[in-house]
């Protein structure tokens, strides 16, 4: 008789579910992997403004990120509807940037505390003023290296 | 044995390899997100030693005001037609030094490209936006620039060159040849995008 011809009567077997574990296993190293932990909740509105020309921000360990934005309506009883400065996870003057960027730049290993980039990601609705104090307090600790953060997209469509 | 244990089970041993494959697989392919946005140096705190006298000519300068209008050159611009001034300017070959210069020749603008410098300046009020558009369009017209002379040189945009030679997977004799053709280019159409302080009124 040929081979084939064996499954003639009895029901259909279980499927054998051995490699249950594996299927989970994978779809859980899948998801650790392409997790970002959030090392800080964000305290202020943050949707970015877009822009064409734009260049990768490679080599996340070297970025140190500044948040700018109206606080969230949870904080706006406390903080008010101006633009605010996050610092990891507290809300921080202009005046603060400084000290954080060194603090920052001293946790980096020697090597890459010269290629520091500062990465601003500000609110759409911010005004100049608070930038340009930001930017004066960064030249000030000599953290010239600074990357507007923008979404990709026409940069006309910012203007509406 | 055959007929009565009705069929066979379906032998699993070989389920964990498949599971392992796909898992490798998507470990590859997958990139996280990274960031984006425009680079920009700060100017360094400390003034440089020696004064510069640059001529009036060689300034382009696009001032925003709190009403997110645009001065350019002078004259009240809009946004849209930013991009195409600056190149205009950049482009001028006042001078007729610049060789590869397709401008306009102007005595009344700038020299050449190594010498003409874009000058940003914004009010405290301004919006972000509006300022970054803004840096995003001079951006673009040295992008555009730089470009056509990549084009005609090396037969790819410069935007593409630079991608590849800032990427981390290119090899390293690749990006030999690239950072040569990079510099090149850089030089042609220096980046001189100067941001004064901003002014409160």
């Amino acid at each position: 008789m040929s081979k084939f011809a064996k499954k003639k009567d009895g029901e259909v077997p279980a499927v054998s579910t051995a490699s249950l574990p594996d299927i989970v296993f994978m779809l859980l190293f899948f998801f650790m992997t392409v997790t970002v932990m959030k090392d800080s909740s964000l305290k202020v509105e943050n949707s970015l403004p877009s822009a064409d020309q734009i260049k990768k921000l490679e080599k996340k360990d070297r970025v140190l990120t500044i948040y700018v934005g109206k606080p969230t309506p949870e904080y706006t009883k406390v903080f008010g509807t101006e633009s605010k400065i996050q610092l990891n996870d507290k809300f921080a003057d202009a005046s603060d940037v400084g000290p954080y960027i060194l603090m920052e730049r001293a946790k980096k290993s020697e090597d890459l505390q010269n290629v520091l980039t500062t990465s601003l990601k500000v609110d759409k609705g911010a005004n100049m003023g608070i930038i340009s104090d930001i930017k004066q307090e960064l030249r000030k600790v000599n953290a010239l290296k600074v990357n507007y953060t923008t979404s990709s997209g026409d940069a006309f469509s910012n203007m509406q | 044995m055959g007929r009565r244990a009705g069929a066979p089970e379906v032998n699993a041993g070989s389920m964990a390899d498949i599971a392992f494959l796909l898992l490798i697989f998507f470990l590859v392919t997958t990139t996280i997100e990274t960031d984006a946005g425009l680079d920009r140096m700060l100017p360094p705190i400390e003034p440089p030693d020696d004064e510069v006298v640059i001529k009036q000519k060689n300034i382009f300068q696009v001032s925003i005001n709190k009403s997110n209008q645009l001065l350019a050159d002078e004259e009240l611009t809009d946004l849209k037609n930013l991009r195409a001034k600056a190149i205009a300017f950049l482009d001028n070959n006042g001078d007729n030094t610049c060789t590869y210069c397709k401008g306009a020749k102007d005595p009344e603008s700038s020299d050449n490209p190594d010498k003409a410098i874009i000058s940003l300046k914004n009010d405290r009020e301004t919006k972000y936006s509006t300022y970054i558009t803004v840096q995003n369009e001079l951006v673009g017209a040295y992008n555009d620039l730089r470009n056509r002379e990549a084009l005609r040189l090396y037969k790819r945009t410069y935007v593409d060159l630079e991608a590849e030679y800032l990427n981390p997977e290119t090899d390293a004799d690749t990006k030999e040849g690239l950072k040569e053709k990079v510099l090149t280019i850089k030089k042609l159409y220096p980046q001189k995008l100067s941001e004064a302080e901003t002014t409160s009124n």
